[in-house]
């Protein structure tokens, strides 16, 4: 899942303080199982702001709202109304959810009320850990599904370097050697083999190209439309 | 041939190497490197010329390596991945070959947040790069070289011609790997290897032997890799906090009974230990020379230069060859 954290309050008053009517508005899917920005974030920020405001003496209508995803139109679209009523929304989704929600709502500024950091999983409650990086390429059956790419502090593709230090890396003792995870999980698979060839140059451009990646599934967009296609006939009919 | 530079003859005539390392300064001023420069001038075939070693921001390794080399003084031109994409480096190194460049050393390098210590401010929020890695480094010079081609394809009508080195770091986790991690660079291409310092030589022993048995001595020189110790102070933390490197606890006790000898006298203490520590490494440069398969030395003497003479001269590696 992706993985946000809410950015300093401090940092979030600056840029509504000048507002009138804001809407806080969160996303029930990623952000709230990481406690950054689903519906009840969205309500306690939306709290905090009021309080803020009285305290400053600034006039604000600040209101809270949450829908299941932001990455969606579906999910937003029957909230699109009310939202246009506001002069800024604080999203709290993840930063696709601002883009996505910017480029819809119009001329209504949309504000990010977290830092999207990574994509994730939850070891332990509370915890949150970068597992991926989405760099387009996947490697894992190389590296005993241990991502060096999102792990190794220099995204080594033949590691591990001269850093590692009691299974953690050069960095931090607080960071595992990715390498180092690689090599002992890969000497239990009885796979170590894999790992005395080298890896050449990565092809980078699956990562970080010119403009957004995309993917467009063209049998389902042209099933989609056949769909919507057969289902005008009927309503002609 | 593959770069004609003295370090490459040297190796090829069957005498042990000596290289020493030079760090550039964190100014525009050249002097620092000249002087340098001179005090190492005959005392070992080649030095490695740091490429802003612990990320701290210094004159870059190939305008010191050309400084050096206009000194008279032959420079290991180090390139780390953290710095420069593909694009960057390869521009970097027609560059350096376009100077009369001829050693290059390919590194890793530390990470950025390195730079911030002690009093020094750093770059810790710098992005690095790593489009490349080590190995894919050495590949890619070695490409260049031998086959006249680009990491990307296009021809080179006048390659780069390096004699390409990487470092190994023997006693570095997981160690029953470490062996094929400097298979990977000799694969990839590497002429010769500089390893992290060395103070247990029984442990290098028996790395060394793992290599020889993937006969890795035969297909590159393996330079055995000794730091200067200064004191045991320095020794200690060498030990507790430099990944790959463990110290045997006597060498430790000899620098501290150094230090202690000198009493409550500072300054006598500081010149025993440093006596001692030319002894040590000594001594090391020496067992290391006795290991089958290790071709040379690559003596650190870190901000104290003047130390290699004594110690090549100690050693019996003076004078050097002159080819
Ligand atoms: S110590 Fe391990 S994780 Fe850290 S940079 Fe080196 S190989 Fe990567």
């Amino acid at each position: 899942m992706i993985v946000a954290q809410q950015k300093p309050f401090e940092e979030i008053w600056e840029m509504i303080k000048d507002f009138k009517k804001v809407l806080v508005f969160g996303c029930n899917t990623c952000v709230a199982i990481c406690h950054a920005g689903g519906s009840k974030e969205a309500e306690i920020l939306a709290s905090m702001l009021k309080i803020k405001a009285s305290q400053e003496g600034k006039e604000i209508q600040i209101d809270h709202a949450a829908i299941e995803r932001h990455c969606e139109p579906e999910f937003f679209e029957p909230m699109m109304e009310k939202a246009r009523s506001y002069d800024l929304i604080l999203s709290t989704a993840c930063g696709v959810g601002v883009n996505f929600l910017s480029e819809r709502i119009g001329n209504i500024p949309v504000y990010p009320a977290l830092n999207t950091s990574f994509y994730g999983a939850v070891p332990e409650p509370g915890f949150f850990v970068e597992l991926c990086a989405g760099c387009g390429s996947c490697i894992l059956h190389l590296t005993g599904g241990i991502c060096p790419v999102a792990r190794c502090s220099k995204s080594l593709m033949n590691g591990p370097c001269g850093g590692t230090s009691n299974g953690k890396c050069e960095v931090s003792d607080q960071i595992d050697c990715a390498w180092y995870l690689i090599i002992e999980r890969m000497k239990k698979l009885g796979t170590l083999e894999k790992l005395f060839e080298i890896q050449p140059p990565r092809d980078w451009s699956t990562s970080r190209d010119g403009g957004p990646r995309r993917i467009s599934l063209e049998h389902i967009r042209a099933y989609e439309e056949k769909e919507e296609k057969s289902e005008n006939k009927t309503e002609a009919c | 041939m593959k770069s004609g530079s003295n370090l490459e003859k040297i190796i090829a005539s069957g005498q042990m190497a000596v290289t020493a390392e030079l760090g550039p300064p964190m100014s525009a001023d050249p002097h620092e490197i000249i002087e340098k420069a001179k005090v190492l001038k005959g005392f070992c075939d080649a030095a490695n010329i740091t490429d802003c070693q612990t990320a701290v921001v210094r004159i870059s390794s190939i305008a010191a390596a050309y400084i050096s080399q206009q000194a008279g003084l032959e420079p290991v031109m180090q390139m780390t991945c953290r710095d420069r994409n593909r694009i960057a480096i390869q521009a970097d190194l027609l560059g350096a070959a376009a100077l009369g460049l001829k050693n290059c050393l390919c590194i890793a390098g530390d990470h950025q947040k390195f730079g911030a210590a002690g009093k020094l401010k750093g770059h810790p929020g710098a992005k690095n790069v790593y489009d490349v890695d080590t190995c894919q480094l050495v590949g890619i010079l070695q490409k260049m070289r031998d086959q006249g081609l680009q990491q990307g394809g296009d021809k080179i009508e006048v390659p780069p011609k390096f004699f390409i080195g990487a470092s190994w770091t023997p006693m570095g986790e997981p160690m029953d790997f470490r062996p094929y991690n400097l298979k990977k660079k000799v694969d990839a291409g590497a002429d010769f290897i500089q390893t992290q310092g060395i103070y247990d030589m029984e442990l290098f022993k028996q790395q060394m032997e793992k290599a020889r048995n993937l006969g890795l001595h035969e297909r590159t020189a393996i330079l055995a890799g000794i730091i200067v110790p200064k004191s045991a102070m320095m020794l200690k933390y060498m030990d507790s906090s430099v990944a790959g490197v463990t110290v045997p606890k006597p060498l430790i006790e000899r620098m501290l009974k150094a230090k202690e000898a000198a009493g409550d006298d500072k300054k006598r203490a500081k010149e025993l230990q440093e006596q001692e520590g030319i002894k040590i490494t000594v001594e090391l440069v020496k067992q290391a020379l006795e290991i089958p398969g290790i071709k040379g030395v690559h003596i650190q003497a870190i901000e104290w230069e003047s130390a290699i003479e004594e110690i090549v001269k100690a050693a019996g590696l003076y004078p050097r060859p002159n080819l």
